[in-house]
């Protein structure tokens, strides 16, 4: 070893001490495996959330149980406004695909506004809840509510305001392949927050109304 | 130059697939029957025991996660050389260690350290 520096500073040459990368990568090529493993991150979080959601759950400190709070019908309606913010956004890809502009930012709007129903029907519940007393400082229960539905809420929020950025960008430099790479992710991004829902009205609302 | 550019293109389009119209009309349609079902069943009240109607929409409720990660998320076993399921599996490893062992710690932890059943079988 010792040798070998020495001879490369004999021979006036700066050692080498890593591998030099001997192929190249188009850019953006991993850019789908990395956010899937984001998202997969992601779902720990999630996962920790469920876990407290579920252990305390039943904590109701006497105060209001599921039963007394939750809508079914809105939850149902709720579902339906994101699971058709995944089918629109679908398309939005399948236009993308065939270069459409126009149609693209299209069905961006239409999934966004599908998004902000979502998100305006949950903060409405989580309004009312609040000014009947339900509020996270109740019961354990309302505080694990509240911290696993909100952060999903957060999410779906964020996702909006990404929408909108990449909206901007499409309308301002087209479909170009940086664009198309972003929309893909936020395509992964939306439909995991899809996946987490189904988790959320299943175990939250229904299995609530079934304690 | 522009035939290996293009080489590497194509290989990250078949990296990542994307999905046609009819794939995401049948995971649409199939999500909508694996979402009513479980609504109707809870608010309908159709079968007698809660515990038969929480196991039966925990099934449903796993299907449409399936159905969502194939026809929205596209997912496959060769995707990124298979780099995203073994991603997907050692998460699902996580978060099943995470859920269950939570669950049936803090179930005997609540069961176990009732206020006087402690002191009742203390010798």
């Amino acid at each position: 070893m010792n040798t070998r520096i020495t001879i490369a500073q004999d021979s006036a040459e700066v050692p080498v001490f890593y591998l030099a990368d001997e192929h190249e990568h188009a850019e953006g090529a991993s850019t789908a495996l990395g956010f899937w493993i984001y998202l997969m991150s992601d779902c720990l979080i999630f996962a920790v959330l469920f876990a407290i959601f579920g252990v305390l759950g039943g904590n109701y400190a006497a105060g209001p149980s599921p039963r007394d709070l939750f809508d079914l019908p809105l939850v149902a309606v709720n579902t339906s406004m994101l699971l058709l913010s995944s089918i629109t956004y679908g398309f939005a890809m399948l236009t993308m695909e065939k270069g459409r502009i126009g149609a693209t930012q299209r069905w961006l709007a239409v999934t966004a506004l599908f998004g902000v129903a979502f998100v305006g029907i949950e903060l409405s519940e989580f309004a009312h809840m609040i000014h009947e007393g339900a509020t996270p400082q109740r019961s354990a229960f309302l505080s694990s509510f509240f911290t696993l539905v909100g952060t999903h809420g957060l999410h779906v929020t964020f996702g909006l305001v990404w929408m909108v950025t990449l909206m901007v960008q499409v309308a301002q430099h087209g479909l170009i392949e940086a664009n198309r790479r972003r929309l893909m992710c936020l395509s992964m991004f939306w439909h995991f927050l899809d996946v987490i829902w189904i988790g959320v009205f299943t175990f939250v609302y229904l299995m609530g109304m079934l304690r | 130059m522009s035939a290996d550019t293009h080489v590497v293109h194509a290989d990250h389009a078949a990296g990542h697939g994307h999905g046609s119209l009819r794939s995401y009309l049948i995971g649409f349609g199939l999500s909508v029957v694996l979402t009513a079902i479980p609504f109707w069943l809870v608010m309908s009240g159709v079968l007698d025991s809660r515990q038969a109607t929480a196991l039966t929409i925990m099934v449903f409720a796993a299907a449409q996660i399936v159905v969502h990660m194939i026809f929205f998320l596209h997912m496959s076993a060769g995707s990124e050389n298979g780099w995203t399921m073994m991603a997907l599996i050692f998460t699902l490893v996580i978060v099943g260690i995470t859920l269950s062992g939570s669950l049936w710690v803090m179930y005997h932890l609540n069961v176990n350290m009732m206020p006087g059943h402690a002191m009742s079988h203390m010798p």
